[in-house]
C-alpha cells in the first residue's frame, strides 16, 4: 500500500519537477500551490481553471480584434494582452507570460502579422498548458484516494 | 704447807726471786681480769644491739671470779689465816662452777657468733655487687640520655653533612673517643673515602679499597666489630712508637637511596651501599668496649642511616619541586605566548575581513541600489545573481574568521527563534542562479511533521546547508539534486557510534542532499572533512572552492551536537550528504523577522482582518484574495474602482488596489478614499499591486497617499511580512 503510494508521489514530483524544467510554470505556480490547504482544497485548480476560461475569453476577443487587417483595434489588442499577461503571472504560466512579452511589443510596433502569430503561439501554450495541469490533477487525485499526502516540493 | 714429795728432782727451797715474779704476775692477771669486763662493759653499752647480756654477765662473772681468785692468791704466798683459806676455796669453787657453766654456754654460743661473722661477710659481697650493678645502670641510662640527645640532634637537621658531623660529634663526646671516622664509598663504589673525623679539621683525602676483609666482615653484619687498631681504616694518623693504641670498633651505616623505598617492600639488604663508621678509643687508657657502648654505637649507626635517607628524600622532593615550579613558570610563559599569538592572529584576521569586507559591501550595496533602478529582464537577472553571489561570498569570507575560531573553541552558537521551511527556500533561492545555469534542477522535500519555528543558529545552519547544496551543485555535471529535510527519529539508520535521543523540546533535523554527480571514491570520504584536502581528480578540479567548507561544516554541526557524513556508492555514481542536527522547538509561532515584540499582538495573527482586494483582472484577483485568505483575512473583493468606494468602509483596515493597468485613474482612488476618511484612524491602509517597481511608480503612489507599494505576484512570505509592518508602523515603502 505504501509503496503505491511512494510511487504515485515519485511519480507526481518527477511530473512536476518536468513542468518546472521544461518551462511551464515558475515560482509563481509554487507560491499558488502554497495558498492551497485543508480549508481550500481545491484552490489551484480553482484558480487554474479560471485562468484558461478566462485565456480562452481573450484570446477569442482578440482574434475578433485583429481578424480584419484594415482595422484593428490595437487598444483593445494591447489591454487583452495586458490582462493575459497579468493573469499568466498570477497563476505562474511562464510560457504564456513570455508569449505575452513578445506579443505586448507587436502590439506596440502595431505589427498585425507579429500580433496574429503571437496569438496562435498563446493559444497553443495555453491549451497545453492545460492539458498538462490536467494530468498533474489527475495524479493528485489519485495520490490522495490512494491515501497518501501530496509532496511539497519547491523548486528553483 | 710444806710436805714432803716423792719427785724424783731434790726438793726446792721456795725461792725469794720466783716467789716474787709470782706474786707480781697474779697481781697483773687480776688487775686484767677486773678490767676487761669493765671494759666490755663500757663498750657494750656503747653499742646499742648486743644479743648475748646474759652470756656477757656470765663471762664477766667468771672473769671476776677469776680475777678474785687470783687476787686472793696474793695472799696466799705468805702464812695466812683459815679465812684467807676459806675464803679463797670459796672463790676457787665459785670459779670453778661458773667456768664451767661458761664453758658449757660457750658450746652453745660460739657457732652462732661464727654464723653472724658469714652472713656479714656475705652482705658485705652482696652490697659490693650491688653497687656495681647501680654503677652499670647508671652508666646504661646515661648513654641511653646520649643516644637519645644524639639522635635528637641528628634527626633536628636535613643537611647531610649537618647530620654526619654531629653524629661523630656527639659519640666522641659521649664515649669520650679519641678518634672518629666516616669512611663514605666512592661514585665508583670500589673504594671507600674519608669523608669525616672528629678531630681531624681537614682530612686528608684517604681512600682505602673496598674489598678489604676487615671491611667486608664490618659489612656483613649489623652489629658492631671489633677491629684491630692496625687495619688500615683504622690508621688515620701516622703512628708513633709509643701510643698504645686503643681499642677500635667499625660499624656499617647503611645509605638508603630514595630508589630503594618500594610502596610495600623494604629496602632489601642485598642491594645496600654502606658506609664505614670506626671509633677509637683513647690510646693508654686501658679501657675497653663495653657491651652497652657497642650496642649504643650500633644503634647510632641505624639512626643515621635513618636520618640521611630522610635527607636524601627532602633532597629529592626539594629538587623535584624546584624543576616543577621551573616547569609551571616555562609553562605560563608559553601559554602567554600563545594567547598573544591567537589574539594577534585573530585581530590580524579581523582587520583582514574588514579591509575585504567593505569592497564586498560596496558591491552589494551597489547592487541594490541598481536593483532599484529600471532595468530589462536580462539586466535584473544580471543584477540579481551579482547581489547573490556577492552575499555568498561575504558568508565564505566569514568562513576564514569563522574556521579560526573555531578551531580555538572560541565560537559559540547563537541561538535564536526562525523558521526553518523559510529557511530551506531561501538556501535554494541562493543556489537558483548557479543551478539554472548548469541546468540542474532541485528539489527540497520538507517532511510534514518538520516543525516551522525552531530554536537554533540560523545563520550558521544556513551556512551548513549551503556549503552541502552548494557542494551537490559544484560537483554535478547532470542529473538533479533533492534536498531532503525530516524529523530524524532513533530508529533511523546512523552511524553506529552515534545515537539520537530526542528529549522533550528538542529534536533532531535530519537533512539529506542526493545527487547524481560525479560521486567520490569510499576511500576518500574519511578525507572529506579535513580541510584544504581535495580528493576531485584532475578533471573536476576546475570547480575551484578552498576545501573549507565541509571542515566548517563538520564543526558547526558538532556544535549544533549533530553528526554528519557522506555516502558514496563510487565515482560517477553520485552522493548523498546527511547531516543530523540538534534544534530546540519554539513554543510561540514567532514571525521570521521581527526583532521586537510587536505593540499590539494582534498585527502578528491576521484572523479576521478585513480587507479589500480591488483588480480588474479576475485570475489575479482570485490569486490575491487566496493569497489573503490563507493568512486568515476576512476578504472582500471589488472589480472596479467605483464598485470599491461603494464597497469600502471603515471596517476594513486594508485596500489592496491593483494599478497595473495603465492610466492614473487607479490612483484617484486613493484620492477618494481619503476624502472619504477625514478621521486617519478611520482610514483604511491604502497598499498598491503593481507589475514594476520604479522610482517614479513609487513616487507616484506617495503622491496620491497610498500607504504602500507591493510588486506582484507577492509570495506568501512577502505578504505575511508586509502586513504585520504595514500595521505596526501603518507605512511601508520598502516592500519590494
Amino acid at each position: 500500500m505504501n509503496t503505491v503510494v511512494a510511487k504515485l508521489q515519485r511519480q507526481f514530483q518527477d511530473y512536476l519537477v518536468s513542468l518546472y524544467q521544461q518551462g511551464f510554470l515558475d515560482n509563481q505556480f509554487t507560491e499558488l500551490r502554497k495558498l492551497q490547504d485543508e480549508g481550500t482544497p481545491d484552490f489551484v485548480a480553482e484558480v487554474v481553471s479560471l485562468f484558461f476560461d478566462d485565456c480562452s475569453k481573450l484570446i477569442n476577443s482578440m482574434s475578433r480584434s485583429l481578424e480584419r487587417p484594415e482595422n484593428v483595434d490595437f487598444k483593445q489588442v494591447d489591454s487583452g494582452v495586458h490582462q493575459l499577461k497579468g493573469s499568466s503571472s498570477s497563476v505562474g504560466a511562464r510560457r504564456v507570460k513570455n508569449v505575452c512579452i513578445s506579443f505586448k511589443e507587436c502590439c506596440d510596433v502595431q505589427n498585425r502579422e507579429g500580433c496574429l502569430r503571437c496569438l496562435q503561439q498563446v493559444d497553443y501554450e495555453y491549451k497545453m498548458l492545460k492539458t498538462k495541469l490536467q494530468d498533474l490533477f489527475n495524479l493528485e487525485k489519485q495520490i490522495v484516494q490512494a491515501g497518501g499526502a501530496i509532496p511539497q516540493v519547491n523548486i528553483n | 704447807m710444806m710436805e714432803v714429795c716423792n719427785c724424783i728432782e731434790p726438793q726446792w727451797p721456795a725461792d725469794e726471786l720466783l716467789m716474787k715474779y709470782q706474786y707480781i704476775s697474779d697481781f697483773f692477771i687480776a688487775v686484767a681480769y677486773f678490767s676487761i669486763p669493765l671494759e666490755l662493759i663500757y663498750f657494750v653499752k656503747k653499742s646499742a644491739v648486743f644479743p648475748y647480756r646474759w652470756v656477757l654477765v656470765q663471762f664477766g662473772a667468771f672473769i671476776v671470779l677469776c680475777g678474785a681468785t687470783h687476787l686472793i692468791n696474793l695472799w696466799t704466798f705468805t702464812t695466812h689465816s683459815r679465812t684467807v683459806a676459806l675464803v679463797m676455796t670459796t672463790a676457787k669453787v665459785l670459779t670453778a662452777v661458773v667456768s664451767c657453766a661458761t664453758a658449757l654456754m660457750l658450746v652453745h654460743i660460739i657457732p652462732d657468733l661464727l654464723s653472724v661473722k658469714t652472713r656479714e661477710l656475705f652482705l658485705k659481697n652482696k652490697a659490693a655487687e650491688l653497687d656495681r650493678e647501680m654503677g652499670l645502670i647508671r652508666t646504661q641510662e646515661e648513654t641511653g640520655r646520649h643516644v637519645r640527645m644524639l639522635t635528637h640532634e641528628i634527626r633536628s637537621t636535613l643537611d647531610r653533612h649537618t647530620i654526619l658531623k654531629t653524629t661523630l660529634v656527639e659519640l666522641g663526646r659521649t664515649l669520650a673517643l679519641e678518634e672518629c671516622a666516616l669512611w663514605m664509598p666512592t661514585r665508583t663504589g670500589l673504594e671507600l673515602q674519608l669523608s669525616y673525623t672528629l678531630r681531624q679539621q681537614h682530612p686528608v683525602e684517604y681512600t682505602v679499597p673496598i674489598q678489604l676483609p676487615v671491611i667486608n666482615q664490618v659489612f656483613g653484619t649489623s652489629r658492631a666489630v671489633k677491629i684491630s687498631p692496625n687495619s688500615p681504616v683504622a690508621r688515620l694518623r701516622p703512628v708513633s712508637g709509643k701510643y698504645l693504641l686503643g681499642e677500635v670498633v667499625a660499624v656499617r651505616v647503611p645509605l638508603l637511596h630514595l630508589s630503594n623505598f618500594q610502596i610495600n617492600d623494604w629496602p632489601e639488604l642485598s642491594t645496600k651501599r654502606y658506609a664505614l663508621m670506626v671509633l677509637m678509643l683513647p690510646s693508654d687508657s686501658a679501657r675497653q668496649w663495653h657491651v652497652h657502648e657497642l650496642e649504643l654505637v650500633e644503634v647510632v649507626a641505624d639512626q643515621v642511616a635513618v636520618a640521611l635517607s630522610h635527607a636524601a628524600i627532602l633532597e629529592e622532593s626539594m629538587r623535584a619541586r624546584d624543576l616543577l615550579m621551573e616547569q609551571n613558570v616555562a609553562l605560563d610563559i608559553a601559554r602567554r605566548e600563545a594567547e598573544t599569538a591567537i589574539r594577534a592572529r585573530n585581530d590580524f584576521l579581523a582587520v583582514m575581513n574588514h579591509e575585504m569586507r567593505t569592497p564586498m559591501h560596496a558591491i552589494i550595496a551597489l547592487s541594490s541600489l541598481l536593483q532599484e533602478t529600471e532595468l530589462t529582464p536580462e539586466q535584473r537577472l544580471m543584477v540579481e545573481t551579482v547581489l547573490k553571489s556577492s552575499s555568498l561570498l561575504a558568508t565564505l569570507m566569514n568562513d576564514v574568521l569563522d574556521l579560526s575560531r573555531l578551531e580555538d573553541g572560541s565560537l559559540q552558537l547563537e541561538l535564536g527563534t526562525f523558521n526553518l521551511h523559510t529557511l530551506f527556500r531561501e538556501v535554494l533561492n541562493l543556489i537558483k542562479p548557479i543551478a539554472v545555469v548548469k541546468k540542474l534542477p532541485i528539489t527540497l522535500n520538507l517532511a510534514p511533521d518538520l516543525p516551522e519555528f525552531v530554536v537554533g543558529d540560523e545563520k550558521r545552519l544556513m551556512q551548513i546547508i549551503l556549503n552541502i547544496v552548494g557542494n551537490a551543485v559544484k560537483f554535478s555535471k547532470q542529473g538533479s539534486i533533492s534536498v531532503t529535510a525530516l524529523v530524524t527519529k532513533s530508529d533511523n539508520r546512523a552511524p553506529p557510534d552515534f545515537f539520537v535521543v530526542p528529549t522533550g523540546s528538542h529534536f533532531y533535523l535530519r537533512v539529506k542532499v542526493k545527487d547524481l554527480g560525479a560521486g567520490i571514491n569510499p576511500q576518500d570520504i574519511p578525507k572529506l572533512f579535513t580541510k584544504f584536502a581535495q580528493t576531485q581528480s584532475l578533471a573536476t578540479r576546475s570547480s575551484g572552492g578552498s576545501g573549507l567548507g565541509l571542515a566548517i561544516s563538520k564543526r558547526f554541526v558538532n556544535l549544533m551536537e549533530g553528526n554528519i557524513w557522506i555516502e558514496s556508492e563510487g565515482v560517477g555514481k553520485g552522493c548523498t550528504a546527511i547531516f543530523d542536527v540538534k534544534l530546540g522547538i519554539s513554543n510561540e509561532s514567532k514571525q521570521s523577522g521581527i526583532p521586537k515584540v510587536p505593540a499590539n499582538p494582534q498585527h502578528v495573527n491576521f484572523a479576521g482582518l478585513k480587507v479589500l482586494v480591488m483588480d480588474e483582472n479576475g485570475v489575479s484577483r482570485m490569486v490575491t484574495k487566496g493569497l489573503l485568505v490563507h493568512l486568515g483575512c476576512e476578504v472582500a473583493t471589488v472589480s472596479s474602482s467605483e464598485e470599491c468606494l461603494r464597497v469600502v468602509s471603515h471596517e476594513h483596515r486594508v485596500v489592496f488596489m491593483d494599478v497595473c493597468t495603465p492610466g492614473v485613474e487607479n490612483y484617484q482612488i486613493a484620492l477618494r478614499i481619503h476624502e472619504k476618511f477625514t478621521k486617519r484612524h478611520q482610514r483604511p491602509l491604502l497598499v498598491a499591486l503593481t507589475g514594476n517597481t520604479d522610482k517614479s511608480t513609487k513616487e507616484r503612489c506617495m503622491s496620491f497617499g497610498l500607504d504602500g507599494v507591493l510588486l506582484k505576484p507577492v509570495s506568501l512570505d512577502n505578504m505575511r511580512n508586509v502586513l504585520s509592518d504595514l500595521l505596526e508602523h501603518r507605512v511601508l515603502y520598502e516592500a519590494m
